[in-house]
């Protein structure tokens, strides 16, 4: 079912309107001392999508997952599930399913009874036998690979089992629309990521229509079809995850897709000069500029180059995963930088703590023009 | 380094010491309870227990209790589930008028009643007109009794709620659940044993209660006379053994009070290690 939002803002005020007091820390200050948590905001869902609404922690984005839910009332704005149009259904009725990040299980309820709870809430007109809700209820939890834990509490089980529990209480429905809040968020690096992918398999089996937050980007770009860039309760960029990466619509998004590194320096005849430092930068008007670059942009060489001459000194090398981790300093750099170079190179170099070395940006980016702009000073244009 | 306790002298010094106080504080009174009101013999014990008055006492202490419990339960729950699950103006100021009747004294929360309801009272006159009677009689007694122990379920219940937060509240409205459906499944069951707990403070309170209650009610023997009434009364009248016979009573429901509440912590120590 698709899902389209026109229009949905919000504002907490100091008084009255059933603000709740959470989620509301530290988003845009008005001057009346309301915090405005969500701009309008425009947002299409396609049926079966999978979309990350992506942010740092006060950019709104579980406002707006919530709004969605029905757990909270948007000021203005609507919304609808294909053609139904919900902005005033109570979320009782809305068809959706709701994970939380804590997992909100019943905790004096067995696995078994926490799943069956929709199904046995329901008006005993419409409740299906209890047969047929056992069937059901043991179905899911062998969807999740927890049948043998039926007769647990939540309390007995780890963090990773009581979310799969979680997501399997959500399902018992079939909700309309899944909608997670940070779902793996309490959860250890390791099940983290296998989670992500088994959720990733039964969004691809069950193709529900779904919506969940993160503030982690390497989640939200391995799990999303498309992603909602958020901050400040405004909506930066929506796109796969391939263009997002690429081509980020402005910094911030840049800046919060992954590390950064900073290149400050006056600007003359396409050539940027920073100290002792030179480099080439093709197109560029003369001035002030300031310039990003990723540290996979960066190539360490033992000698300048003809377009690039950055001298740079390691001061702390990270040599586990498929790179290694170089952090750099000189003295023309306001802080350091941070590299990512192959164990081929590394190993070439023979690059120790203190070594001296030179820096090759391979590509640069600046987004102080209206459409951001990627150099690339080493090929010659 | 050593600490006092370390010394295995001082050390048997101080437990010593407060094995000695809790004895002479705490278990000698009680204790002494018992003697007085068995002094002349279990026959005469039973004689003043079925006393006609006694039996009265007894009665007008169990309505009193009947009626405040089940008041205040309902009140406590409703009051706790407000201040804990929304937000509104006023709020902060709810919680802290909540304490009113821990703060004040039991007589001058007496005379306030007796000040409105009595029949120069500001409502009083009123009621006299339309001939009903709250002072000086059981509804009075029940007002004020209500009034003292009005706290005990929501201060027990407030801190628990705001703990375990509105996470549970939220997944069963999300499940589609009604209110009266998350209040029984999901809100009951988590706040059980707190509630017990109010419940059984909140009894004790209601049964002891003294300081209001002798404001109020008159001391009408045989009407309006709750137990401990009738223990003071008794006393005044020279009537040692009955008076301490009353009392017994009172001290025996204070010990399966504290039973109770034993219970229900170490059930609930139990369930802790358990998961």
């Amino acid at each position: 079912m698709s899902i389209r939002l026109s229009q949905i803002d919000k504002t907490y005020g100091n008084k009255g309107r059933g603000s709740k007091g959470r989620g509301s820390k530290g988003h845009g200050h008005k001057d009346d001392g309301r915090t405005r948590a969500l701009e309008p905001i425009d947002l299409d869902i396609h049926d079966g999508e999978l979309i990350g609404l992506l942010g740092p922690s006060g950019s709104g984005k579980t406002t707006l997952l919530r709004i969605v839910a029905g757990l909270e009332q948007a000021d203005g704005g609507t919304i609808h599930f294909g053609e139904r149009e919900v902005t005033h259904v109570h979320v009782r009725d809305r068809r959706i399913g709701f994970v939380f990040q804590h997992y909100a299980l019943f905790r004096h309820m067995s696995v078994f009874d926490n799943v069956a709870f929709g199904l046995t809430a329901m008006p005993r007109s419409q409740r299906p036998s209890s047969g047929e809700i056992r069937t059901r209820v043991m179905q899911l939890l062998e969807m999740v690979r927890l049948q043998d834990f039926a007769e647990r509490f939540p309390a007995q089980l780890s963090g990773g089992q009581q979310q799969r529990v979680s997501l399997a209480r959500a399902l018992a429905l079939k909700p309309d629309v899944l909608l997670l809040d940070e779902p793996f968020g309490a959860l250890d690096a390791k099940v983290r990521q296998e989670l992500r992918r088994w959720l990733r398999h039964l969004h691809e089996e069950l193709h529900f229509t779904s919506l969940f937050v993160t503030h982690d980007q390497e989640e939200a770009l391995e799990l999303s079809d498309r992603v909602v860039v958020m901050s400040n309760g405004r909506v930066e960029q929506i796109a796969t995850p391939d263009t997002l990466y690429r081509q980020p619509a402005n910094r911030f998004v840049f800046e919060f897709l992954g590390d950064v590194n900073r290149l400050e320096g006056d600007i003359e005849d396409e050539v940027l000069t920073c100290g002792n430092a030179r480099v080439a930068v093709p197109g560029v008007e003369d001035g002030r500029r300031e310039l990003l670059l990723r540290p996979h942009e960066i190539r360490l060489d033992d000698q300048p180059g003809p377009r690039a001459h950055l001298p740079v000194s390691v001061t702390a090398v990270v040599p586990v995963g498929a790179e290694v981790r170089i952090e750099l300093e000189a003295d023309w750099l306001g802080e350091p930088w941070l590299a990512t170079i192959s164990h081929a190179d590394f190993e070439r170099l023979a690059i120790t703590r203190g070594k001296r070395l030179y820096a090759q940006p391979s590509r640069l980016h600046r987004f102080d023009t209206p459409r951001p702009q990627t150099l690339a000073p080493l090929s010659i244009s | 380094m050593i600490r006092i306790g370390d010394a295995p002298s001082v050390r048997r010094l101080l437990i010593g010491i407060a094995l000695t106080l809790t004895a002479l504080l705490l278990l000698l009174p009680l204790v002494a309870i018992f003697a007085q009101a068995l002094m002349s013999g279990i026959d005469v014990y039973w004689q003043n227990l079925s006393d006609t008055y006694t039996l009265a006492a007894i009665g007008l202490t169990l309505l009193v209790a009947v009626i405040t419990v089940p008041v205040n339960l309902i009140f406590g729950v409703f009051l706790a589930w407000l201040v804990t699950r929304f937000a509104f103006p006023g709020r902060r100021l709810l919680q802290t008028l909540i304490d009113i009747p821990f703060a004040v004294s039991p007589v001058v929360a007496g005379l306030v009643y007796l000040l409105l309801y009595g029949r120069n009272g500001w409502l009083g006159g009123w009621l006299d007109a339309h001939d009903i009677q709250i002072m000086f009689a059981w509804p009075g007694i029940v007002l004020v009794t209500v009034f003292v122990t009005c706290p005990f379920v929501a201060r027990e219940l407030i801190p628990l709620m705001q703990a375990q937060g509105s996470r549970e509240e939220e997944a069963a409205v999300t499940l589609g659940a009604s209110g009266w459906t998350i209040f029984r499944r999901v809100t009951l069951p988590n706040i059980r044993h707190a509630l017990l707990y109010g419940v059984i403070l909140t009894n004790a309170r209601a049964v002891g209660e003294f300081g209001a209650v002798s404001v109020v009610a008159g001391a009408i023997r045989g009407q309006t006379n709750t137990l401990p009434l009738q223990v003071e009364q008794l006393y005044q009248d020279y009537n040692t053994v009955g008076a301490f016979t009353s009392a017994s009573l009172l001290a025996l429901l204070a010990l399966l009070t504290l039973a109770a509440k034993a219970a229900l912590e170490w059930r609930a120590a139990r369930r802790e290690t358990a998961t």
